[in-house]
């Protein structure tokens, strides 16, 4: 097994060019647990740690430029304001020591549907720069993934950033699981209100064999919602949680059954559609 | 590969390492630092915890190729000098665990305190107030314990704390 380490952007994209077979490590947080434990013997590791451009973030016009490499604890800290469902989604990873590492490039890198960053970039329409030797190219977060543990990705092909629209309106992330830290989702949800665009957007984690949007739910609740008022009908928030949950396609796995996963959806869309519709109404972001 | 980079202060080489080897590993293994415990290998339990250049981190699920040239401290960096000659006492942090009645059989404690110290680097020690029970329990959300309980571990960190406010002037404890 080779050790690769460039220290810059250009040798990276070389060397993963070179090497399409070679995986990509920065925080490690998943890649080293499969070698640990014998599961994966990759022909080489690709250290992206030096790659100073894959741990900076910027405003870029209307976007949130967030480098592939940005640690949670970096978003939870700095970014709360620009990435309000990304930054709760942040807090509710592992631990501390493993958000210091873990990264929004390596969750879509390893494209778990459990990922907790998922939801929010399917719910806030974010954009996933990719690039190689070839050139970038942007993939909308919506079309990025393609099933369990596939992406768009392309085998020579690095992820260098996300772009993040600037929020325009509420932004919630539920996540639900046995025990406040250390937990992988048993199912989460993402919600985001466009208030220049009046949509909304979801997104859906562990319920499916890729995170999800629930497409009607974002339709039904545009259409319901009074945009200028801020009123919503106690019946639409129900049948809104409805819809979410028929959007989900859950197994039963050790984590819990699939009955139990859209139950709880359709609870969690609930609870963030309340939420959101509140804050919407004070005008103010409440949770950055 | 070799890899050269720097634990608690000194400047270290491990040869012959393997490419997927942990930083837990070559620490263990190689440079015979046992102090940061091999209990999951999977970031799950946090007894292997270590900074790596200032922030924490589970040294099983570091690359040992990704610190090249970077800097590491262990728990065995955390003892301070007595003064006299190359004697190390039990820095505050270690004091205030073994007061308490914090250790028990002693496989988290390595981890348990270096998360501690990191929070009172971010707390007590810039001044600011001691940390409440709330934030000690999400400092510590990923060091497992399998059998104190966890309360002489929070009262050990309400220790420390209160010690180290004391001695940076603060009283804020």
């Amino acid at each position: 097994m080779e050790f690769l380490s460039p220290s810059t952007w250009e040798e990276a994209l070389a060397a993963k060019s070179a090497h399409p077979d070679a995986v990509p490590i920065t925080g490690g947080t998943d890649v080293m647990v499969e070698l640990n434990f014998d599961q994966h013997r990759p022909p080489a590791l690709l250290d992206l740690t030096r790659v100073t451009e894959l741990f900076e973030w910027e405003p870029d016009g209307s976007q949130l430029r967030l480098g592939a490499g940005v640690s949670y604890t970096t978003i939870i800290e700095k970014l709360g304001r620009h990435a309000p469902a990304l930054a709760q989604a942040s807090r509710s990873v592992a631990s501390p020591q493993i958000r210091n590492r873990g990264s929004v490039g390596g969750n879509l890198g390893g494209a778990s549907p459990a990922g907790d960053s998922h939801p929010p970039l399917l719910a806030t329409d974010a954009t996933i720069e990719l690039a190689s030797v070839r050139g970038t190219r942007h993939v909308p977060a919506r079309e990025f993934y393609l099933g369990p543990r596939r992406t768009a990705r392309q085998q020579d092909e690095l992820i260098a950033a996300v772009l993040l629209p600037q929020p325009s309106g509420p932004q919630q992330f539920c996540k639900i699981g046995p025990r406040n830290a250390m937990v992988i989702a048993v199912t989460a949800f993402s919600l985001a209100f466009n208030t220049a665009t009046r949509e909304v957007g979801t997104g859906i984690g562990s319920a499916g064999p890729t995170p999800l949007r629930a497409t009607e739910a974002e339709q039904f609740l545009a259409a319901e919602f009074d945009w200028d008022s801020g009123a919503l009908s106690e019946e639409a928030i129900r049948r809104f949680g409805e819809l979410v949950a028929s959007a989900a396609r859950p197994i039963d796995d050790v984590r819990g059954t699939a009955d139990y996963r859209k139950h709880a959806l359709s609870v969690i869309a609930r609870r963030a559609l309340g939420w959101s519709v509140s804050e919407y109404r004070k005008g103010e972001p409440q949770c950055v | 590969m070799r890899v050269t980079f720097e634990v608690n202060g000194e400047e270290v080489t491990a040869d012959n390492v393997w490419a997927g080897e942990s930083l837990l590993y070559v620490l263990r293994e190689r440079l015979g630092l046992p102090g940061s415990k091999n209990a999951c290998e999977q970031g799950e339990c946090g007894s292997c915890t270590v900074y790596l250049d200032g922030s924490t981190a589970c040294s099983c699920m570091i690359a040992a190729g990704q610190c090249e040239g970077r800097t590491v401290q262990t728990v065995e960096g955390l003892v301070e000098e007595s003064g006299e000659g190359t004697d190390k006492q039990l820095g505050s942090v270690q004091e205030a665990f073994v007061e308490a009645g914090a250790v028990q059989c002693g496989f988290c404690t390595p981890g348990l305190l270096v998360q501690t110290d990191d929070l009172l680097s971010r707390t007590v020690r810039t001044g600011q107030e001691a940390p409440a029970d709330t934030e000690i329990r999400e400092a510590l959300a990923g060091n497992l314990c399998r059998c104190t309980g966890y309360e002489k571990i929070i009262d050990a960190v309400r220790l420390a704390a209160e010690r180290e406010a004391e001695k940076s002037g603060g009283g804020a404890a």
